[in-house]
């Protein structure tokens, strides 16, 4: 396949970013989309060029690194893959691929296509979690959690925390990723006993990393690779008005 | 030398880790907060460490290379954690963990560290259970088991097939908990340059910011490595990307004995490899074969597709060679075997390098809802990434490289020969021996970082007082400067290759001379032609962009300057270990079954390995393995 790439390059937070042009010639269609990247950078460097910046890691969809916009949609709009998983397959020859970082006031970019996601641990800071110590937990079978509440709760716990929910919301709103850890504590008897003070705290701190407001638009749910579904959302919402009457 | 693995000495194997946990001394919980540790590494060793260390009141800095903690690698583990609870009532107990475990490890491993991970591994189940890790349940409300691979019980824990990311979630999650509460000061996005010992202890480490490329020196009173394993160094592999052995050799290279470098675990069950574009190899969790069947066809050369393959003309080579354990055979026999079908030209898929995995017996027996059920995100993994759907036609799979057993030496208190340097998880050596079974590396890595560093740390803070010492001490000094020198000298190579291509080219070398099965011949070969290929790497890599800021070539650059260096190790390891054990497979070492062939008379023993410099062969230090409690035997899994 032959390809261009109309790809997002900035050389660090502070400078200006453009949309440059390259020429991806010979991609073989069973590539990965971050094994045609790799491809591309090795060209770029041969010639002398900078190879363009962009995070991944375990190139099978469950560490979370991956975050670029393809063509307007974040991880490329294929449904339940993140980018490391999309394949060239997918592309035909001749196309125009354009490939931006995360779009958001709250994930600055630190160069190229790469962004921080430092705001996501912190909310996880302010409550995503259970406040118990190692040691002195009593045997695990000694608190029977129903299925439906089990299966419910590694729904919500699915998440991968990369940010394509809020790269895809019109308003950067992170309600899907601060639901899904709210809802996954929520619905087990474990988490339930600060479930309060929890979905307090992790609604503030999103509210202060300067996270948007949810318009029931449903893109985020589209955009995740793992399909959280926004009934988390509703969920949250729920748990919030149930803390504070 | 011979190397004392200070496992406690007196009383039964049962009661050691009991009996040391009261015999070690103790901190004041008031002067806990004047003792610094560092853990670099932030999968579930590195975050159980982390988090724990800083739950009992000690000021803990947590390094890690990702953006986020939470991406460790520990995260793309999928089928589960083993534990010796016996809830299935099905003869299991801590002995028969234990026993499965030595076994397992083809009798390599010391028997004191696998009896105290069969002990600790109910603790962590507890433990994991009480964070919120959404393990599978039962109707009833009970925990849900599986077996594995090398096991006749079910013991394994899991959550759907994302068992490493809710467990490494959950570390995290108390991570950030102490993050928040100021226990924990949390660098990410820092790569460990260099090991900083003085007066012969680890006290301290000199870091790399990735994005501001700043050099910094961090003291402390000791260094926790929790950095994972070396699978990299064979370029395609199983794990994540930037997963490296840079902490580990550069720790090595300080004077701390890297043990058993050759042991490396190749994963039956992976997708096969095609093309040169490719850039890593992805799982299929072990998992699959306790429904998934294994096949071949009987003959050579068949071109059909398998659907159009009648069954009479099929070898299900695993359930004929290995009839007791069937498809569920450890890793590494599963992995030779279908190395040996293909080798034999009865391979499937392009190439010719691939098996089948079958699921459409389970699909017919079970229904394709319960299927979906329990392998669901497998399936689905594996339809995008070939295009195939699996419910329709089998899997094709291939050996890949997956985990690495060795890693740096450490005795019976995670400690390596460096005092004041502790390694956790898959970065040690200590409780695989020769071959992991499946679901025991998140027990491993949970059981170092919860239950056993946070008692060992104490013991060695409280047994001796030590100065302080400060950053402005001139062994960082010094460090830094070599850190500033060897990245300038990456970046002023001007050559005209790149990275990448020197990282594949080593791989290649290593996995067709130091892969599934090593010669004589073979490895002498790969250990004449890595030095050649380090010094092209110095002469004609090229590396661009500035020390300064965000640079992945340049992090890439000294990764694989690493790897050029530890392969050498590796092969040097293989070479001298003529027996075959576990994963370590050498052709002239065999049953006239074609198994491995152990020489328990003269190699029954740890290698620790010593650095003498730059290019120079390391020098061999022994820790002999002795056995009292299991009858050292042929493994046999027929």
């Amino acid at each position: 396949m032959n390809l261009t790439l109309r790809v997002w390059r900035q050389k660090s937070a502070q400078s200006q970013g453009q949309l440059v042009d390259y020429a991806a010639p010979n991609i073989d269609p069973h590539m990965s989309f971050l094994e045609m990247l790799d491809v591309v950078n090795d060209r770029l460097t041969e010639k002398g060029e900078e190879p363009i910046a962009f995070d991944s890691d375990c190139r099978e969809g469950i560490c979370g690194a991956c975050s670029l916009m393809i063509n307007g949609y974040a991880h490329g709009g294929q449904p339940g893959t993140a980018a490391c998983q999309l394949h060239m397959r997918k592309f035909k020859d001749g196309d125009v691929i354009t490939i931006e970082p995360w779009r958001a006031k709250s994930f600055p970019i630190v160069k190229d296509l790469v962004c921080d996601r430092g705001s996501f641990d912190r909310i996880i800071q302010a409550g995503g979690f259970v406040s118990i110590n190692t040691g002195g937990t009593s045997d695990a079978n000694a608190l029977p959690v129903g299925k439906a509440a089990a299966d419910r709760a590694m729904d919500a716990a699915a998440c991968i925390g990369c940010g394509a929910c809020v790269a895809a919301c019109k308003n950067a709103s992170a309600m899907l990723f601060v639901s899904a850890k709210v809802s996954h504590l929520a619905s087990l008897p474990q988490g339930k006993v600060e479930a309060k003070a929890r979905v307090q705290n992790m609604v503030t701190q999103m509210d202060k990393e300067g996270f948007g407001n949810c318009t029931n638009q449903s893109e985020c749910q589209a955009a995740c690779p793992k399909e959280i579904s926004v009934d988390f959302i509703a969920q949250m919402n729920r748990e919030y008005l149930g803390s504070v009457v | 030398m011979i190397l004392d693995g200070k496992v406690p000495t007196g009383g039964p194997l049962s009661e050691k880790w009991d009996t040391h946990k009261f015999e070690m001394k103790l901190v004041n919980p008031a002067n806990k907060r004047k003792y610094n540790v560092i853990v670099v590494g932030s999968g579930l060793a590195g975050a159980s460490a982390a988090a724990t260390l800083a739950e009992l009141g000690y000021k803990v800095k947590c390094f890690c290379y990702q953006d986020s903690p939470r991406r460790a690698h520990s995260i793309a583990a999928q089928g589960g954690i083993n534990a010796a609870k016996n809830y299935q009532n099905d003869g299991d107990s801590i002995q028969r963990l234990f026993y499965d475990t030595v076994k397992g490890g083809d009798f390599r491993s010391r028997e004191a560290n696998v009896y105290r991970l069969a002990q600790v591994s109910v603790n962590i189940i507890d433990q994991c259970v009480a964070q919120g890790v959404p393990f599978a349940r039962e109707y009833g409300g009970l925990l849900a088991n599986r077996s594995f691979g090398g096991a006749l019980v079910s013991r394994t824990f899991y959550a759907r097939g994302q068992t490493g990311q809710q467990l490494l979630l959950g570390a995290y999650q108390a991570l950030e908990r102490q993050i928040g509460l100021g226990n924990v000061q949390m660098f990410s996005r820092s790569e460990m340059q260099d090991l900083v010992v003085v007066n012969g202890e680890a006290r301290g480490i000199v870091t790399r910011d990735l994005v501001t490329g700043k050099i910094t020196s961090h003291a402390a009173d000791a260094v926790v490595l929790a950095t994972g394993g070396y699978s990299n160094v064979f370029f395609l592999s199983t794990n994540a990307k930037n997963c490296n052995v840079t902490a580990t050799y550069r720790a090595h290279r300080k004077g701390a004995y890297f043990a058993n470098p050759c042991y490396t675990q190749i994963h039956p069950t992976c997708i096969p490899v095609t093309g040169d574009h490719q850039s890593k190899l992805t799982l299929m969790s072990e998992s699959l074969r306790n429904d998934g069947r294994v096949w071949v066809p009987k003959k050579a050369g068949v071109m059909q597709s398998p659907d159009q393959i009648p069954e009479a003309e099929r070898d299900y080579f695993l359930e004929r060679m290995y009839p007791t354990y069937g498809n569920l055979a450890p890793r590494d026999i599963a992995s030779r075997a279908a190395k040996r079908v293909c080798d034999e030209g009865r391979g499937v898929g392009p190439g010719g390098r691939g098996v089948y995995l079958d699921f459409s017996d389970a699909i017919r027996r079970l229904g394709e809802p319960v299927v979906r059920e329990r392998y669901g995100n497998l399936f689905d993994m594996y339809e995008r990434i070939t295009g195939d759907n699996p419910y329709k036609v089998p899997m094709r799979i291939y050996p890949a490289v997956h985990y690495t057993m060795g890693g740096l030496w450490v005795d019976y208190n995670l400690m390596s020969n460096l005092q004041g340097l502790f390694v956790a998880g898959e970065a040690n050596f200590s409780d695989h021996g020769a071959n992991r079974l499946g679901a025991s590396a998140l027990m491993q890595g949970l059981a170092d970082g919860y239950f056993i560093l946070p008692y060992t740390l104490g013991n060695y803070f409280a047994s001796a007082k030590r100065a302080p010492v400060s950053t402005d001490h001139p062994e960082f000094k010094k460090a830094e400067d070599d850190a500033r020198q060897s990245i300038n000298k990456l970046l002023g190579v001007h050559g005209k290759r790149t990275v990448l291509s020197f990282h594949r080219e080593l791989g290649k070398l290593l996995w067709e001379e130091c892969g599934m099965s090593r010669t004589d011949a073979g490895l002498k070969k790969a250990l004449k032609r890595i030095p050649e290929l380090r010094e092209e790497f110095w002469k004609n890599v090229d590396v661009l962009g500035g020390a300064d800021d965000f640079n992945q070539a340049l992090e890439h650059a000294g990764r694989v300057a690493d790897y050029m260096e530890f392969a050498e190790l590796l092969c040097q390891d293989a070479l001298h270990r003529t027996e075959s054990c576990g994963g370590h497979f050498r052709e002239e070492s065999q049953t006239s079954e074609g198994e491995a062939q152990r020489d328990d008379e003269n190699f029954s023993y740890v290698a620790a390995w010593q650095y003498q410099g730059y290019g120079k062969p390391a020098e061999l230090h022994k820790e002999p393995l002795t056995f009292d409690n299991v009858h050292l035997q042929q493994r046999s899994y027929k």
